[in-house]
């Protein structure tokens, strides 16, 4: 359990904020800019905060109060950067071994375990300048977890990496999730990421929690993004329960059916589902002859609008909460209000693969 | 080439190599820790110390020579209490080598701290991470990573005190087999009317000496480069 209180001043920039983060993923969600990379910075002990308290269970990291204030080597915080930061003068296996030496008596996890649950075994006597994109990350998550950390923070650690890179790491920061006991602290600008990844999200924006809450809570929220922007989409929580043969999943909440595209995975597991808010049509009468499969009966919550030409509408269904971008004219034409009963519509073929996890 | 060389060339070449190897040697550790807090740490008269370092690179050799005199000469306090302990400079080889050291410490630390800077502090930090103190981040990571710089910074000092001249003979004169380097070798050679031959013959030496030092730096440089650059041996 990390129990987290800061303040800190940049230049005219100000951090304030407390939480608490227990084991999975708490992503540290927002715009860039917004102070989520001084937060584990702060964490790791790479800066010094003005004032506030770090804890990681039962270990003061940072307490000015009672004088302490834990060098960044004493901290025993894994730290997945960006850009990997492999050692380029040693070989991978070198690189994974780096921290082990400093680790004391700790329990630890296997050498061969993590190589092998990475997918490094081949990779091993390779220097990293001989490694692509996605290679230097697994390494580099290897590397974390073989230092023994009681907690792990991680920085953007896929925003360099292309499309298909990223795909090939999320499955592994998801059995992080599941698997290891620590708290993780994940920092993403990227509602895709954080939708499929967070345990929970924590909002900042300007230094200030925004919203803290799972992220069916977090991103089903109209407030939580600004209205003109293409990211919005609700998180909504479902079981696998069916593949079909031609190619489609389907997902379960409650009795109501999703069907999505074809995913791995075995039944009964539970996934977190994004629903891009510019995807998803509203109607005011159940539309018949309609080749989207998933039509969803609701009524609206709330409805948010901004500068631009859109408005979020909010959808209480049975599923949850899901968020519908439309144009101010279409919610003006349709006469939409708090209340009001309506249908969300929504392609099987308009729900991305990477937001499912 | 034995023939040409006579005892008088044999001896200051010799001395020569041995003022500059100790020169060298000695004041590299020192040189990496100037390099290094200039490098990597602020603190109260750090530019004090950046301009002390790199006086003897604009000094005259002379006023050099003449400073390490009035300091460490047989008449100076500092000279007769370590003539006591029998460490005196005066007049001696090791006069030479702490001469050749001090001029060749400006080039040591320059060389050394460009390599130091261009070590990623982020690697540092993510090494930190791991659990790495200090002394270990420095050891496993900064050190290695900066190693063709500090080679060559000493392959740079050790040439320049093979050829420091002005500050030697000022500071312990030029006396057979004690402090005539190759340089003050030469010089007396050309005070001599019979003198040019052998004059030359160092020259040649000289020559070859240099040359050597620049191809050994150039190949350790390249090696080194290459295996931190991470590419496969």
């Amino acid at each position: 359990m990390l129990d987290l209180k800061l303040r800190h001043q940049i230049g005219a920039f100000s951090l304030d904020l407390n939480f608490q983060a227990a084991r999975g993923i708490t992503a540290l969600f927002g715009r860039s800019g917004a102070g989520k990379t001084t937060v584990i910075n702060a964490v790791a002990g790479l800066i010094t905060p003005d004032d506030g308290y770090i804890r990681v269970g039962d270990m003061d990291l940072f307490d000015p109060a009672r004088g302490v204030n834990l060098a960044a080597h004493q901290r025993q915080a894994g730290y997945i950067f960006q850009e990997a930061r492999l050692f380029p003068h040693l070989s991978v296996a070198q690189n994974l071994r780096y921290g082990m030496r400093y680790r004391g008596a700790r329990p630890t996890p296997d050498f061969t375990d993590i190589v092998e649950m990475l997918g490094l075994g081949a990779l091993l006597q390779r220097r990293p300048a001989m490694l692509s994109g996605g290679e230097k990350q697994r390494v580099a998550i290897g590397r974390a977890l073989l230092a023994a950390p009681r907690i792990l923070l991680a920085d953007e650690p896929l925003a360099a990496l292309d499309e298909a890179r990223k795909q090939e790491i999320l499955p592994y920061f998801e059995r992080l999730r599941d698997e290891m006991d620590i708290p993780i602290l994940y920092v993403s600008h990227a509602p895709t990421e954080v939708a499929r990844l967070a345990t929970e999200v924590i909002m900042i924006e300007a230094g200030r929690i925004q919203a803290h809450g799972r992220p069916s809570e977090v991103f089903s929220d109209p407030h939580s993004l600004p209205a003109g922007s293409r990211e919005a989409g609700a998180v909504i929580e479902a079981t696998l329960t069916a593949h079909h043969e031609d190619g489609v999943s389907e997902l379960r909440n409650t009795d109501l059916a999703l069907f999505v595209p074809r995913l791995s995975g075995d039944l009964g597991r539970k996934l977190q589902l994004r629903i891009a808010a510019h995807e998803v049509i509203l109607a005011t009468q159940k539309p018949q002859g309609i080749s989207a499969l998933n039509v969803i009966e609701g009524t609206i919550h709330s409805i948010r609008s901004g500068d631009g030409p859109a408005v979020l509408v909010a959808v209480d269904t049975k599923l949850g909460r899901i968020l519908a971008r439309v144009t101010r004219r279409s919610a003006h034409l349709l006469g939409l209000d708090e209340g009001r009963a309506v249908y969300a519509i929504l392609k099987t073929l308009s729900v991305a693969r990477e937001d499912i996890g | 080439m034995s023939d040409l060389l006579g005892p008088a060339e044999w001896a200051a070449i010799a001395l020569s190599l041995k003022v500059s190897f100790w020169a060298t040697l000695a004041s590299l550790p020192l040189a990496l820790l100037v390099a290094y807090l200039l490098a990597r740490c602020n603190f109260f008269g750090k530019q004090i110390l950046n301009a002390a370092v790199h006086l003897p690179l604009i000094l005259p050799p002379v006023v050099t020579g003449y400073v390490l005199l009035l300091a460490f000469g047989a008449q100076a306090p500092v000279g007769q209490a370590l003539a006591a302990f029998d460490l005196g400079f005066a007049f001696h080889w090791t006069g030479a080598a702490l001469a050749a050291a001090v001029m060749a410490f400006p080039l040591m630390v320059r060389a050394m701290r460009l390599s130091l800077e261009a070590v990623d502090p982020k690697l540092e930090d993510a090494a930190r991470s791991l659990g790495a103190p200090p002394w270990a981040v420095f050891a496993t990571l900064t050190l290695p990573l900066s190693l063709p710089g500090v080679l060559a910074g000493a392959i740079l000092g050790f040439a320049k005190a093979m050829g420091e001249f002005g500050a030697t003979i000022t500071f312990v004169s030029n006396i057979p087999n004690q402090t005539r380097t190759i340089p003050s070798a030469i010089y007396t050679f050309l005070q001599q009317p019979d003198g040019e031959q052998g004059a030359l013959i160092l020259v040649a030496v000289s020559i070859f000496i240099a040359i050597l030092a620049l191809v050994l730096s150039e190949i350790l440089a390249r090696a080194l480069s290459n295996r931190i650059g991470g590419r496969d041996a």
